[in-house]
């Protein structure tokens, strides 16, 4: 596969970063972003900006149909001119969909100018805000995988079965929207990206390629949104657990939110419906984010990442590389407050 | 007594060679490779008769075997200009240019420097290069010729699935053209297999098939009726490894409507033909470079040898693809006009 890897390189800032959050992970991964930002500033020494005024993209309501192309345009442009306000021109939205919109849209302004005036006047007429197309559009997987040899040495754990000695073996999946709009614009290509695979060799882990592995997670949003079509969502995440079974993977690294989410969650459902586990014993397989994944190794604090907020539980994974945790601190807030337990399923174990 | 250079020693510039030499027009003959025919000698039976690609060459080759043929094997030609723009003087009396071939000067040259096999890594989707069980047609052809057809752990395959148009008729390769003969060589090659394994099931893969040439359809029926090839149309979307390093395949059964999903031992790419890199740089250099870099005649009906450079002619598949008895017919009729024009 290197032989494609080589063939699609893209350039990534290297500092002075804008970060845009997604409207959806603070809720199904929620240390995710912040352990992002704790990453970039206090392990890199980057400057990015996390600003108090930003909001959705659009992405899913777009995808959706239910918001209109100029709505996007007008939505990004209101982004875009909230960093030209504080003085960034680097780009980082941190949802692959939300990538996926600015890129739709910074393509389109480069191929039809006319549009990007549009964009101007109607965020005008709503605000009378201004704004500047940025240099750089990069996604948080691509950072951590443009430090990832910086990030090693700071790393206390690696990919590797303490038990075993073997690396692990992981399975990566990139959301769709990352590369499949614009090759180019991912690191690898559409077909075979790099972004989770070059952090996964780099770290000690071995890359699993199986079948289905270019297969959709289930979450395409008209499959799920609608809820006659949720059944589609769910044979497709079946599909590839499915096809991944056979090469016992130890964990699976995504870069999209709702990948992450599916790929966690639809486990749980599909043990209820079929009582069925793609893990032998019966506990699963953890999905992890790059940023906790990379959390992990850098030592933090498996519950500050919110690894409990995950429906397939991590101590067995955090076993196999060694990562110590307190079992009595899983449910206790930032607020220090005890959370209850959640009722355990009655097919998946935990 | 006019200098004439042959640029490509396949079966264009063979056959121009010997038609030439035969009027007693000596000619230089330059080719890149050890040896001549490198597109035929890695063959191993040709459509539509299943010739011995070998005899076939060999019949060529001795054409060669003429006093007025001087072959330059391992000579690869950088340079092809016209006198005055390289710099020289000379020009004959009938105004015709005197063409520059490396550091030597020709009255008259022929470009034949024919094409090259799409390169199937640029499909990445197909996963060559990556999963063991992919090749190209050039390597089915190879496991044909020495009659030892495995799959990735050397084992006689049970399933073999051929897939038309990689890398022709493909916006995504910007190849829009038609390779010509990639439908009936995946007719040939499935003919091949079962003849070699007949418990092996043989699977095609088209968007249409061109049996356009005498015999084809015959051939077409043939694998059908004869040999149980299945022919399947819709093309294969994505192929990707098996946990037991066969390829799984991802493609549409467009005559039945209905995605398609099947597991094979062997994934055979059908490579289209694209210009070669001789033919894409010396028609650049000599201003007669055409759509996709094939080389550009004045006239495809009735001035098909013919450049707009004087003295300046082109043969066979660096103009276009073709097949093979196109090419030697091609190299005939520019042989033809090379003599009308001394």
């Amino acid at each position: 596969m290197k032989r494609f890897w080589n063939g699609y390189q893209k350039a990534i800032a290297d500092d002075h970063y804008f970060y845009e959050r997604s409207c959806i992970r603070q809720t199904f991964f929620p240390g995710s972003e912040t352990a992002f930002l704790k990453i970039l500033r206090e392990e890199l020494g980057k400057d990015i900006l996390d600003n108090p005024h930003q909001h959705t993209c659009t992405g899913i309501g777009y995808h959706s149909d239910v918001v209109p192309f100029d709505t996007t345009m007008t939505v990004v442009a209101r982004l875009f001119a909230l960093m030209t306000e504080c003085g960034y021109k680097n780009y980082v939205p941190s949802c692959v969909t939300s990538f996926g919109v600015f890129t739709e849209v910074m393509a389109k302004w480069e191929e039809h100018p006319e549009l990007k005036e549009k964009a101007r006047q109607y965020l005008w007429d709503a605000c009378k805000r201004e704004f500047e197309v940025p240099e750089n559009v990069a996604h948080p997987s691509d950072i951590i995988y443009k430090f990832r040899h910086e990030l090693k040495p700071k790393m206390k754990y690696q990919l590797v079965n303490r038990f075993t000695g073997q690396p692990l073996r992981v399975v990566e999946h990139i959301g769709c929207h990352y590369a499949k709009i614009f090759t180019q614009n991912g690191i690898g290509n559409a077909e075979f990206p790099y972004v989770l695979a070059g952090m996964i060799e780099a770290w000690g882990g071995e890359v699993i390629d199986y079948p289905e592995r270019r297969h959709c997670c289930g979450f395409g949003f008209r499959q799920y949104l609608v809820q006659e079509n949720r059944g589609y969502s769910i044979a497709n995440t079946q599909k590839k657990f499915e096809s991944m079974e056979s090469y016992e993977p130890d964990f699976i690294l995504t870069n999209c939110p709702g990948c992450n989410m599916f790929l966690d969650k639809w486990q749980y459902t599909i043990a209820e419906m079929e009582h069925k586990t793609y893990d032998k014993e019966g506990y699963g397989i953890p999905v992890l984010t790059y940023e906790e994944l990379t959390g992990l190794l850098l030592g933090y604090d498996p519950w500050s990442l919110g690894l409990q907020l995950h429906q397939v539980q991590c101590e067995r994974l955090m076993d196999k590389i060694g990562i110590p945790y307190n079992p009595s601190e899983k449910y206790i807030g930032i607020s220090g407050r005890r959370h209850p337990s959640p009722e355990k399923p009655e097919y998946l174990k935990v | 007594m006019k200098k004439i250079a042959i640029l490509g020693a396949g079966p264009a510039g063979i056959e121009a060679a010997a038609v030439l030499a035969a009027n007693n027009c000596p000619v230089t003959l330059f080719e890149k490779g050890q040896q001549p025919l490198c597109n035929i000698t890695d063959k191993a039976f040709l459509f539509p008769n299943f010739a011995d690609a070998d005899e076939v060459a060999a019949a060529l080759r001795a054409k060669l075997d003429n006093p007025n043929i001087t072959l330059r094997c391992n000579t690869e030609v950088t340079q092809l200009m016209p006198s005055f723009i390289a710099g020289f003087q000379e020009e004959n009396l009938t105004g015709t240019p005197v063409w520059k071939v490396n550091e030597e000067l020709y009255d008259v040259v022929l470009l034949a420097t024919g094409y090259t096999p799409f390169d199937a890594h640029r499909k990445e989707e197909l996963g060559y290069g990556i999963y063991a069980g992919v090749h190209t047609s050039l390597e089915m052809e190879k496991m044909i010729r020495e009659k030892k057809i495995v799959n990735s752990v050397g084992e006689n395959p049970k399933r073999v699935v051929f897939l038309q148009c990689v890398g022709s008729r493909d916006e995504k390769s910007g190849n829009h053209y038609c390779s010509k003969l990639c439908c009936v060589t995946a007719v040939k090659q499935a003919i091949e297999v079962k003849k070699l394994l007949p418990e092996c099931e043989t699977y095609v893969f088209y968007m249409d098939l061109r049996m356009w040439g005498q015999h084809f359809e015959e051939m077409y029926r043939t694998a059908q009726q004869d040999y149980g090839v299945t022919f399947v149309r819709g093309r294969i979307s994505e192929a990707g490894g098996t946990f037991d390093d066969r390829v799984q395949i991802k493609a549409e059964d467009t005559l039945l409507g209905r995605p398609l999903k099947m597991t094979s031992d062997l994934l055979v790419l059908m490579v289209g033909m694209e210009a070669s890199k001789g033919t894409r740089q010396l028609s650049e250099m000599c201003h007669i470079c055409g759509e996709y870099g094939f080389a550009q005649s004045l006239d495809p009906h009735l001035n098909d040898c013919r450049t707009q450079g004087r003295g300046l002619f082109v043969a066979g598949s660096c103009k276009r693809p073709m097949t093979l008895t196109d090419a030697i017919n091609d190299g005939r009729a520019a042989a033809c006009e090379i003599l009308t024009s001394l």
